[in-house]
């Protein structure tokens, strides 16, 4: 499904966003195309995560717009965002510790009017071979699973809403360095399956070797942005956020 | 500790009150439920209905043991344990399926009784069965307007709220001459006689007959909400409330929704209340009462609605039980309520796992270093 495809998913421009008087996004404008993995890369505290929220409305905007398939949807409330397709892995993972695995999963369908068919079934099959462990611990309660499990099961969660948008926030954080490649792979599988992906990541080298593009975010600004492969070679990246050399 | 049979680490003495209070059930209970289950369909139907027609004879079997010495068994039945059996269910509602702490239950309690007081007797003089009606809507619109502004606050702030509330609607009941002021409302209306079933201050087999059926009634409606799309969003909204904003639920009208019908059924046992006792003050609808109706879910068993029952039942029932230990027995009831919570902190019959209902409110969240735990528990006892 790399079928070329230039229309713009995501576009935001001139975003704000303030927490009391500080303000953490200082006017920032980019766009995600249908089909692309566009990364955010940045420091600790530079606003990614805020940035993320605010895709997903669950921080409210304080001036610039976000559009989604065209649609103003700057003051949409969250739950209205997943009707028209933006899935969301939050930082932190926020599973349903309560639930087993199977239940979280059935909350990913929550809106999904399908549930009981056998697309359903044929997506959760999808996601149980994209993540294997997930289908070992199908009957244990997501809280009592592994953090690395639970980022895999907060992942397999937001694919089972269909998304045409995935917001990935820090999907590698806390996993062994195994389970951090794995990830990034299945990443640009579930990309190469037709889902657009806003990436999130502190481990940049890894992000920006599968992402179409990216933008480098420095205390609520963006300072520098293009394809993944020409920022692995930039050298004030390389110095910045890929360990000098 | 909860993870191991009780009966191993406890004391012989606290074990006996655990006992006595049915604390052990999980170690017999879970297998109790297994074999329930593993039952034909058919037997399952006979056993449910043998014991819905004791549960209906009760005040005519009247066991000994079970019976009251110091009160008519038949009046504590009808007018204690039903009002306090629906408060626990539609209050377990709104704290144990959707998670929000309501400190001020007792108001929509007060707002059921008042509406049949004001109705059928100080202001207007309505069939009780419309008035009982129309109550069990003011309540719910009363829950709406509470809701409306408060549920967008969270845990702590939201416990303070409806706490307040609660003593907003005592105090207007015990300031405005209108609703009777400390004088309350008397000569309220009794239902009407339904065929045999009689409701008179003799009679409280009638009035037990008839409550019984509204629990049953109000069993059924709420175990198809738990079942549906309400019930999923409600567990998830009270697992992790932005991540069910996530998964597309729109938490704050399903939110509004647990309050609303948690309202409606406290109206619905405030309005048999009223129509039992023929006569109510503000007094009755204190804040103890919300503590007590509190009590009485966590008691149970957040999140389950048998659990609801039952801690319904218990908290009219022991102390009336008790009554020979005279003005202690509050003392003993609140000590016997701190030995459970020890022992067992998520109620005689906590919700399982498997069906998507496993973790406290967050009562239970905040306790530190306490997570690991109940996940145990959940773990171990869950499966079934
Ligand atoms: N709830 C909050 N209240 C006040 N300030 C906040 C809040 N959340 C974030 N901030 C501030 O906003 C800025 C951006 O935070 P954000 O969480 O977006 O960073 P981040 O890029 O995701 O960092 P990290 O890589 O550590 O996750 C930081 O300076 C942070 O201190
Ligand atoms: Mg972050």
């Amino acid at each position: 499904m790399t079928r070329w495809r230039s229309e713009v998913l995501l576009e935001v421009k001139d975003l704000q966003v303030f927490y009391g008087r500080i303000q953490a996004i200082r006017g920032i404008s980019f766009s995600v195309a249908e089909g692309e993995i566009v990364t955010l890369i940045g420091a600790n505290g530079a606003g990614k995560t805020t940035t993320m929220k605010t895709m997903s409305g669950v921080r409210p905007v304080a001036a610039g717009s976000v559009r989604f398939d065209g649609k103003d949807i700057t003051k949409m409330a969250s739950h209205k965002r997943v009707e028209l397709g933006i899935g969301q892995a939050p930082e932190g993972r926020g599973i349903f510790p309560g639930m087993t695995v199977r239940e979280n999963l059935d909350m990913g369908m929550y809106l999904r009017k399908d549930r009981k068919s056998g697309a359903a079934a044929a997506d959760l099959e999808r996601v149980l071979i994209l993540f294997p462990r997930l289908r070992e611990r199908i009957n244990q309660a997501g809280g009592s699973m592994s953090g690395g499990e639970q980022q895999m099961l907060a992942i397999a969660r937001a694919l089972m809403g269909r998304p045409r948008l995935l917001l990935l926030d820090e999907p590698s954080m806390g996993l062994a360095p195994m389970l951090i490649n794995q990830i990034f792979r299945i990443i640009s599988e579930i990309n190469a399956q037709g889902t657009t992906v806003l990436l999130v990541e502190q481990n940049a080298a890894k992000a920006l070797k599968i992402a179409t593009r990216a933008y480098v975010l420095e205390s609520g600004e963006i300072v520098k942005t293009g394809k993944g492969s020409d920022l692995l070679n930039d050298s004030a990246v390389r110095d910045a956020y890929l360990g000098g050399k | 500790m909860n993870a191991t049979p009780s009966g191993d680490t406890t004391p012989k003495t606290v074990n006996k009150i655990t006992e006595l209070l049915g604390a052990t059930r999980r170690r017999k209970g879970l297998g109790i439920g297994e074999k329930w289950n593993a039952l034909p369909k058919q037997a399952r139907i006979c056993i449910a209905l043998v014991a819905v027609a004791l549960l209906y004879l009760l005040p005519w079997i009247n066991p000994p043991i079970i019976r009251t010495e110091d009160t008519d068994f038949a009046s504590l039945l009808a007018g204690t344990v039903v009002p306090y059996v629906l408060v626990a269910l539609g209050l377990n509602v709104v704290v144990g399926m959707a998670g929000l702490l309501d400190l001020g239950y007792v108001g929509f309690f007060a707002v059921g009784a008042y509406s049949v007081g004001v109705l059928t007797s100080k202001h207007a003089s309505l069939p009780w069965f419309l008035a009982m009606f129309i109550a069990i809507a003011i309540s719910m619109v009363f829950g709406a307007i509470l809701g409306a502004p408060t549920l967008r606050l969270r845990g702590d702030y939201l416990a303070i709220v409806t706490l307040g509330f609660g003593e907003i609607i005592r105090l207007s009941a015990q300031n405005f001459g209108w609703l009777g002021a400390s004088e309350g409302i008397s000569s309220i209306k009794r239902p009407p006689s339904i065929g045999p079933l009689k409701f008179t201050v003799l009679e409280n087999k009638g009035y037990w007959v008839f409550g019984l059926s509204l629990i049953l009634l109000t069993v059924f409606l709420i175990s198809l909400l738990e079942t549906s799309r309400v019930g999923r969003a409600w567990t998830a909204i009270r697992e992790d409330e932005d991540a069910a904003e996530l998964m597309g639920v729109p938490t704050f009208k399903f939110k509004l929704w647990a309050f609303a019908i948690g309202a409606a059924v406290g109206g619905l046992a405030g309005a048999f209340y009223a129509g039992k006792l023929n006569t109510i003050y503000p007094r009755d609808f204190e804040v103890q009462k919300s503590i007590l109706f509190l009590a009485a879910v966590v008691l149970g068993g957040l999140g389950n609605r048998w659990g609801a029952i039952l801690g319904g039942f218990l908290v009219a029932y022991l102390p009336e039980r008790f009554r020979f230990v005279s003005d202690k027995r509050y003392f003993f009831f609140g000590l016997v309520l701190m030995i459970m919570m020890i022992f067992r902190p998520q109620g005689l019959l906590p919700r399982r796992l498997g069906r998507g209902r496993a973790k406290g409110i967050d009562i239970r969240k905040h306790r530190a270093g306490e997570d690991e735990d109940d996940l145990g528990v959940v773990r171990s006892s869950g499966r079934g």
